[in-house]
């Protein structure tokens, strides 16, 4: 009997719920770094990315509205759906150059990372609200909100647990993000996507191209409709250039610099709060 | 034309009405200004008597009070009435004949406005036909606060009808409505109802007149005024009796109601004990010195 | 309604006697009054009569890098290393010395800006007072206030303040930073010096160790070589957004942390079921409160149509006992316009609304001829797509549109670059509730507008800032959580 000719997988852009090529036919080859393989990756280009964009920004009310308890539960969900799907990011993480200990803590880390998460979804504004004892007969209270449409640039050295680490924090606050995947290891965050898309996550939520930094990153940090931008490397002009683009509309640059996903402290609420707007409402108290 | 419906349930918020009290009353009134409010208040008291111990005697030392309290100062105006019970309403008129002071006389059951309608009417029919020149009638609080606005309009209604031309004024015993929106309520249903005057209170329940009260009052007023074109006075009543009170109770009315209503015939101040301050601080404003209440006679 | 009374009030000018403006002031830099390098001074004025009130020092880059490396050195060598409850009761200090002499800075700040007595002595000088006794407390409590962390100051701050809240703007900036460690170079507005120099007496007699605030004087450049210097390592800014977007710009790639609050075009939103009456008092609040200097001014008013008319002929009234003149004068409720720049741009909006067929009431006031000055106004027939209800005025200006439901509500309040704050007025509180929520502003004033406290944390959304100020969150961009 002849070798059987395995089915090679296509990986496409994810966007409001889809799976679409990138609109400008592009693509970049992709090879593992023991040449085993070569793969096909979408080269996203900024209309992909205005197209996310829209489709974040019309999913960022039915979100953000979303109950706490049930935007804990989808991510619950997606933590338990990856746990279903071991074995393909073992595949992938492997090729993308992990070792297979690498890879194992890697995925077991992704999953914790989502179910951390998801426990944050109802207790961080319990957590982080108050009522001010203002001077006045009034009632004052300060509580968080979602900042609107994030997008995203992913860490380019560690790609599913990269991805996790910046998307949950995001969409557990009610956010809705278009996160850019890494250049160099691009194939989990499509598996992830996938993920995601039976994870009863709304279309639009999160949206993710693969494609160039150094092509997208000035789109990601300018679009007038973005709220806030996350960048995720150590590159100073790369920072520079999204700090200052984030300038055009006041969007909230969020800066990790060379950081250690896998550290537990790169989890955690504050995380959350990067995405966050506190909202203070006044009224009178009498009869 | 009467109010209409959304004059009633406007509602109203009560920190927001003691913020813009407290920004009323910093307005600071100096010299000419202030003596100009304290001759114009003096012109608007009725000066008022109303204790179970009156007696002819009393009520003959009020009104000769009212008569010559400004002896000292012959420019000074006179005060608009003295308000009297039913049974003294004869001594007053005869105490009072060519001072062009005017009689007023509470009636309905006051202060409870406990009785039936027709012992009311008989109270208002006796005091016009003694010839008060003002009837001060008390509303039916538990009647109002069970929700019979209609029963209280028709009651005040069918005072007026007694009263014919002799002015009414229609006391709601704020105090007792508890909270502002009543009291905007209140105050509409009496004018719809032929008010002339809307009045605070009887002076029998605490609180009396209050600022927010008066300010809720005066804007009622002020609403029915553009709805209908009728201009209704006012009388707060009950605890003023600080010249400094009642000046800011003038700024409040000329910030709410204008020009039209400073003046007696459509604002009045019901106190005992007002007239003496407001004697006392022009006294001060014309001699530069601080007085004493013992040269200004207790009556 | 006829408001033109024969009863007039007299003037009642709060007394100046006690009152002392020196001819001129330098820069407070390391503890000292220096002056600057280059000796240059500008002149402050009141802007009610247009005279000189004093010479100011214009600091120089070089004199800016004199008041970096003070605060660098008290920083490093004095106020980070201090007990953080010795700390705050330095900041207890200031706090009572300003109420000591509130009397003083209300007439100085009504003097130098414009803004009348009546508000710089109830508001800006007791609830600058009062932020920094709210702050003090914090000094020795921050372990409790960011659950899990611990916190670390950041440095140098470089503060840059408004011309229309002077001494409570720096109060803002000041106090928060102070408390957690940070020592501070702060710029005053260049209109508006004179309060700031009378703080840094304060600061003098407080005995506050020399370098922990200096304050320098002068005009976009001052405050651009602030920025710019490298020893800066937190900016925080108050003032329009395109300054703002400026210094993002400036500060990118630098590392240095910031907090913005810029602009604002709020909508003040009244529901027919609204107390009417006090919803009027709000718009009036609202809009006319310190001139409209104010960036979370309710400018864009949007009425239910069911009673717009009334509501609008209420406003129009009430607009009629607004008492406009002399600052000083006790019972002024609007005073000068800071500076004939800001006079020159309202006046220009003003024109514009007027050209795009906007109809204009004014309430008939008269005005000072001396001095700038405008009449409170307000604009009907106009929308959305019109430029008195898109841009900033920043005065005495409200653009009055009506609606018919909430969902059209929401849209057009939300229809605007800018999110600092929004007004709601009804008397049904699930309403409140639902608009609160779906108005996209930092501040949401329910049945009331324009109330601050030091407990309560202000700053905007989109273009209108970034981060807080003001409360337990007004601590955060002063630390760096470890």
């Amino acid at each position: 009997m002849g070798k059987r000719i395995n089915v090679q997988k296509t990986y496409k852009l994810y966007i409001d719920g889809k799976f679409p090529r990138t609109e400008s036919g592009r693509y970049i080859k992709w090879q593992d770094p023991k040449e085993t393989t070569l793969v096909n990756v979408c080269r996203g280009s900024r209309k992909d990315f205005r197209n996310a964009v829209v489709a974040a920004r019309k999913a960022a009310s039915g979100w953000s509205c979303r109950t706490a308890y049930n935007r804990g539960q989808i991510l619950y969900r997606i933590g338990e759906i990856l746990e279903g799907r071991r074995e393909q990011f073992m595949t992938e993480l492997t090729l993308q150059g992990s070792t297979k200990k690498q890879a194992e803590k890697e995925i077991d880390q992704a999953i914790e990372r989502l179910i951390y998460y998801a426990g944050w979804a109802d207790k961080y504004v319990q957590v982080f609200s108050r009522v001010n004892p203002v001077a006045m007969p009034y009632f004052n209270f300060s509580f968080l909100e979602s900042v609107g449409v994030v997008a995203a640039i992913a860490p380019d050295d560690i790609s599913l647990l990269g991805s996790v680490s910046v998307l949950a924090p995001i969409i557990v606050g009610g956010n809705t993000a278009i996160m850019l995947a890494s250049e160099s290891r691009p194939l989990c965050a499509i598996t992830f996507a996938e993920v995601i898309h039976t994870s009863d996550v709304p279309a639009g939520v999160v949206n993710i191209l693969t494609g160039q930094r150094s092509e997208l990153l000035d789109h990601f940090s300018s679009h007038m409709d973005v709220n806030a931008v996350v960048y995720c490397g150590n590159d100073p002009e790369e920072i520079e250039l999204v700090q200052s683009n984030s300038a055009l509309n006041v969007k909230r640059p969020v800066i990790y610099r060379g950081q250690n996903w896998s550290d537990k402290k790169m989890q955690g609420p504050y995380h959350i709060l990067e995405t966050q707007e506190t909202k203070t409402t006044w009224h009178p108290v009498g009869v | 034309m009467l109010a209409n419906k959304s004059m009633f349930s406007q509602t109203v918020d009560q920190v927001n009405v003691q913020e813009r009290v407290a920004r009323l009353f910093s307005r600071s009134i100096k010299k000419e200004s202030k003596v100009a409010a304290l001759n114009n208040i003096l012109s608007m008291i009725d000066l008022t008597t109303l204790e179970g111990k009156d007696s002819p005697g009393k009520v003959r030392q009020l009104c000769y009070k009212a008569a010559h309290l400004h002896n000292q100062f012959p420019d000074l105006p006179k005060v608009a009435a003295v308000c009297v019970f039913p049974p003294m309403v004869p001594v007053a008129k005869k105490a009072l004949r060519r001072t062009g002071i005017k009689v007023a006389s509470v009636a309905t059951a006051f202060p409870s406005g406990m009785s039936t309608l027709a012992a009311k009417l008989e109270e208002v029919k006796a005091v016009v036909g003694a010839g008060a020149d003002e009837v001060d009638m008390v509303i039916s609080r538990g009647a109002f606060l069970r929700g019979e606005y209609d029963r209280v309009g028709e009651e005040i209604a069918k005072v007026k009808e007694t009263c014919c031309e002799v002015h009414l004024k229609v006391i709601l015993e704020t105090g007792e409505l508890v909270t502002l929106d009543n009291v905007r309520i209140a105050s509409i249903l009496a004018m719809n109802s032929g008010a002339d005057f809307i009045k605070t209170s009887t002076g029998k329940v605490f609180p009396a007149a209050t600022p927010p009260v008066v300010l809720i009052m005066l804007e009622a007023i002020r609403d029915f005024y553009l709805q209908t074109g009728k201009k209704i006075g006012m009388k707060p009543a009950g605890g003023i009796s600080k010249a400094k009170l009642a000046v800011q109770y003038l700024v409040m009315v000329r910030e709410t109601l204008g020009q039209d209503w400073l003046c007696s015939e459509l604002f009045r101040f019901g106190a005992s004990s007002l007239a003496n301050d407001v004697l006392m601080q022009i006294t001060k404003q014309f001699t530069g010195v601080y007085q004493s209440t013992n040269y200004f006679s207790l009556d | 309604m006829n408001y033109k009374t024969d009863w007039v009030y007299n003037p009642a000018p709060e007394s100046a006697d006690h009152v002392r403006i020196q001819e001129r002031y330098d820069l407070f830099i390391n503890g000292k009054f220096i002056p600057s390098v280059k000796n240059a001074y500008f002149k402050t004025i009141n802007p009610a009569n247009e005279n000189k009130l004093a010479q100011v020092a214009e600091a120089q880059k070089t004199d800016v890098g004199l008041a970096v490396r003070a605060a660098k050195k008290a920083y490093e060598n004095i106020w980070s290393k201090m007990d953080p409850s010795e700390r705050g009761k330095y900041i207890f200090r200031i706090a009572r010395l300003i109420q000591e002499r509130a009397r003083e800075f209300a007439v100085i700040e009504s003097l130098d800006g414009g803004k009348p007595i009546r508000e710089s002595r109830d508001v800006d000088i007791p609830l600058a007072a009062a932020h920094f006794f709210y702050y003090a407390g914090w000094a020795d409590k921050l372990e409790y206030a960011f659950p899990g962390r611990k916190t670390q100051p950041v440095g140098v701050a470089g503060q840059i303040i408004p011309w229309n809240f002077p001494l409570l703007m720096a109060a803002w900036k000041l106090a928060p930073a102070l408390a957690t460690g940070n020592t501070v170079v702060l710029k005053p507005a260049e209109t508006t010096p004179l309060t700031a120099m009378k703080l840094a007496e304060i600061i003098q007699e407080c005995e506050l160790p020399p370098g922990v605030v200096n304050i320098v004087n002068g005009g976009g450049e001052t405050g651009q070589a602030l920025v710019e210097h490298p020893d800066v390592d937190k900016i925080a800014f108050t003032g329009s957004t395109e300054v703002g977007k400026f210094i993002m710009k400036t500060v990118a790639g630098t590392g240095k942390k910031y907090t913005l609050e810029l602009g604002g075009k709020a909508a003040n939103i009244i529901f027919e079921d609204a107390p009417l009456d006090q919803a009027v008092e709000g718009i009036i609040t609202g809009i006319f409160f310190n001139q409209g200097h104010v960036c979370c001014a309710g400018s864009r008013l949007f009425v239910q149509e069911s009673v717009a008319e009334t509501v609008i002929s209420k406003l129009k009234n009430r607009m009629e006992t607004l008492i406009v003149g002399d600052p000083l004068d006790k019972n002024t409720d609007i005073g000068a316009i800071n500076s004939k720049a800001q006079l020159d741009k309202i006046k220009m909006y003003v024109d514009i609304g007027q050209k795009e067929g906007g109809e204009i009431f004014q309430s008939s006031c008269n005005l000072p001829k001396k001095g700038y000055w405008h009449a409170p106004s307000l604009f009907t027939g106009v929308s959305q797509s019109h430029r008195v209800v898109q841009e900033e005025i920043f005065g005495p200006v409200l653009a009055i549109q009506s609606f018919r439901t909430v969902d059209e509500v929401i849209a057009k309040a939300n229809n605007t670059p800018f999110g600092l704050s929004g007004g709601v007025w009804t008397d049904k509180g699930s309403k409140i509730f639902a608009l609160s929520k779906a108005i996209r502003a930092g501040v949401i004033w329910a049945n009331t507008f324009n109330k601050f406290d030091p407990s309560s944390p202000f700053g905007g959304y989109k273009e209108s800032g970034l981060g807080r100020e003001g409360g337990l969150e007004g601590l955060m961009p002063y630390v760096h959580l470890v």
